[in-house]
């Protein structure tokens, strides 16, 4: 963990929709600290609850019908009771936020180099030419060549990888202190990830910014991440450093997402690992741990739900929800998987 | 740009012979359509009818008679069969109280029409969108014979707020006059075209306005008016202004044929409703004419202010 100035400080957050089939708790008890300069990774498959979490700390949730709990603060100030204007003041100053697909997410009739400038001007007093001229800086840093000339095209005229780059440069503009990035290479093909990815990495060590990386793909964060959160069916079940998420995994669910990344050193398996079943509908999760009904180490006390704790003296801010002794966990998840990312830094899935 | 303006005019032309034949083919198959009898009148002679058929040229073989008919329209001799009048003076003389109640009306429901849509839009759920869905559909059910003659009768006759009908152009009554006389037809007019805008542009807004470029937009820290106007109602209105290029030909064209009747605004319209009911064919061949030229021209014109909105469209 660095020890680099706090910027981000979730407790216990938890949103909840309200629906007509009753209320779907979307995010259940997450907590999470961000300091300045660090990468944090949440990672979880679709529905965990990792996109709800980071729309939130936008205020870009929708308000209606939703149902906060806990405490999410920026630098002090209150996130979840801030006003629409303080939130819009924030947005893009403070805190700003890379999306999934970068072929929806820019106005189609706007040129790209207007859309920077307005985030720039809805923040900064600035002119009209120092505006641009900034935008053509921030387009040249994030690796975009002939930039004076691109700010005039259409989003159209990129591609999804430019476009990716377009938005981190928005996203860079009014130098935020908080990045999310919210799967910002999954809606890209393999190579353009990889670049995408090292923009991302360029961009860590050249800010002073806490990055929260969000993704589904454990490959993406190994990299660039400092610590990781994983997240399932709106928990937190695991949190650790990217060494104990990587090498000694501690829930079984870690496992299994360790366990499919697809791997470049190891002999080509036949099919893909993958975990059996399915994530629960969080209209019907079940009783203590959510992972129950997919665990193949399931037993009684998972009944209930285990603490997000540290189990391991030795590292204490390693934490899983997990009902486990140590010891045995160690010993299960090597006969359990036998492919156990023990060595899966540096693999790009 | 050449190459399509060049496409368009062709095409132009291809649309203005066909429904020019048409419609002369159809005045020609139609029971009662034989226009010597009815110029005759009703006590003449077999010999009478038989004289005019022979100097009208109605003897001649249908093609004949199309390319006699067309090429008056063109020189401008096309005459009525009815009154003898010139078919020509009369679109002329029509043709400017069809343009002011057009543009006036396509002013008055675009506006009205996108302010009610995008509020509704805004609004969507609440009892204030319910309300405007309510006076939509009121307003797209009224039929405009109906509520012209209404508000003709209440506004107009009982009340006297309004004159009861008639157009007055400006060189006679003064500008005031003129504007005084417009006012009804204009909104009634408008009041379909207002609730059917704003229904569609309701629904384009709502789209929109869950699109991930929005979310961009709010994620920029913009404020939501500016959200509204440069991201939502930009990309909402594209295909909103299609309509309206259609639409306000259409009724540039003549096609407010109820309006200026029931208000008597004596403009084409009118007269195209006048000359089918007399089976008049010289007038509704050349209305006809003159409605597709305008259709057809707002036609290419939409295209090319698409273009214009939405560079991902290219001319070609």
């Amino acid at each position: 963990m660095t020890n680099g100035k706090l910027l981000l400080d979730v407790e216990h957050l938890r949103v909840g929709f309200r629906t007509e089939d009753g209320l779907v708790q979307a995010v259940d008890d997450v907590s999470f600290q961000l300091r300045s300069g660090e990468v944090l990774a949440i990672v979880g498959e679709s529905g965990s609850g990792k996109s709800v979490s980071a729309l939130t700390l936008m205020g870009l949730t929708p308000r209606l019908n939703t149902t906060f709990e806990g405490t999410a603060t920026l630098e002090g100030q209150d996130l979840l009771n801030a006003t629409d204007d303080e939130l819009r003041r924030l947005r893009g100053e403070k805190i700003a936020m890379i999306f999934q697909d970068p072929m929806t997410s820019l106005n189609p009739v706007q040129r790209i180099g207007g859309q920077i400038v307005e985030q720039i001007q809805a923040h900064r007093d600035m002119g009209s030419q120092e505006a641009y001229d900034l935008t053509v800086e921030l387009l040249e840093r994030v690796g975009i060549p002939r930039a004076r000339e691109r700010i005039r095209s259409y989003p159209h005229e990129f591609s999804g990888g430019m476009r990716q780059r377009v938005m981190i440069a928005m996203a860079l503009s009014c130098d935020p202190s908080v990045l999310i990035a919210d799967e910002p290479t999954t809606a890209l093909d393999v190579t353009i990830q990889a670049q995408i990815l090292a923009v991302m990495q360029e961009l860590r060590e050249r800010t002073d910014a806490g990055i929260v990386l969000v993704t589904h793909d454990l490959g993406v964060v190994a990299d660039i991440a400092d610590r990781i959160l994983v997240m399932y069916a709106g928990r937190v079940v695991e949190q650790g450093t990217v060494d104990e998420i990587f090498y000694d995994p501690q829930h079984p669910y870690t496992w299994g997402l360790l366990g499919s990344i697809a791997r470049v050193d190891r002999p080509r398996p036949d099919r893909l690992p993958s975990i059996p079943g399915l994530p629960p509908s969080l209209h019907n999760r079940p009783k203590g741990c959510h992972f129950r009904p997919r665990c193949r180490h399931e037993f009684g006390q998972c009944a209930e739900v285990p603490a997000l704790e540290a189990r391991d003296p030795a590292a204490p801010l390693h934490t899983d929800r997990c009902w486990l002794p140590l010891d045995e966990k160690r010993s299960k998840r090597e006969i359990a998987d036998g492919q156990i990312g023990l060595e899966a830094k540096g693999v790009i899935a | 740009m050449g190459r399509f303006i060049i496409r368009r005019l062709f095409a132009m032309i291809l649309v203005m012979f066909a429904v020019s034949v048409l419609t002369f083919l159809i005045f020609n198959v139609i029971p009662n359509g034989d226009p010597a009898a009815r110029m005759a009148g009703k006590n003449s002679t077999p010999g009478q009818i038989a004289a005019i058929r022979r100097d009208w040229g109605f003897d001649d073989p249908l093609w004949k008679q199309y390319l006699n008919t067309m090429e008056k329209v063109f020189s401008g001799d096309l005459v009525s069969y009815a009154n003898r009048e010139n078919v020509v003076d009369r679109i002329k003389d029509g043709a400017p109280r069809t343009f002011v109640l057009a543009i006036g009306a396509a002013i008055i429901w675009f506006v009205a029409g996108v302010a009610l849509g995008l509020f509704s839009a805004v609004k969507a759920g609440k009892a204030s969108d319910r309300g405007v869905t309510v006076l939509a559909l009121i307003g797209i059910s009224m039929p405009v014979f109906w509520l012209g003659a209404l508000m003709s009768y209440y506004l107009g006759y009982k009340l006297g707020l309004f004159p009861n009908g008639g157009y007055v152009p400006i060189a006679q009554g003064g500008f005031f006059e003129w504007i005084y006389h417009l006012i009804l037809p204009w909104i009634a007019l408008s009041i379909l075209f207002i609730g059917v805008y704003s229904r569609v542009v309701r629904s384009s807004v709502l789209d929109t306005i869950n699109d991930d470029y929005v979310r961009t937009a709010r994620a920029k820290g913009l404020g939501e008016k500016r959200v509204l106007r440069h991201h939502v109602l930009r990309n909402s209105l594209i295909p909103v202004i299609t309509l309206w290029g259609l639409d306000f030909g259409a009724v540039l064209g003549g096609g407010a044929i109820l309006t200026e009747t029931v208000f008597d605004i004596q403009g084409v319209g009118q007269y195209f409703q006048e000359s089918i009911s007399r089976l008049d064919v010289p007038p509704v061949l050349a209305i006809t004419l003159f409605g597709a030229f305008f259709i057809v021209l707002f036609n290419a014109i939409v295209d090319i202010v698409y273009a214009a909105l939405d560079p991902r469209i290219r001319l070609s």
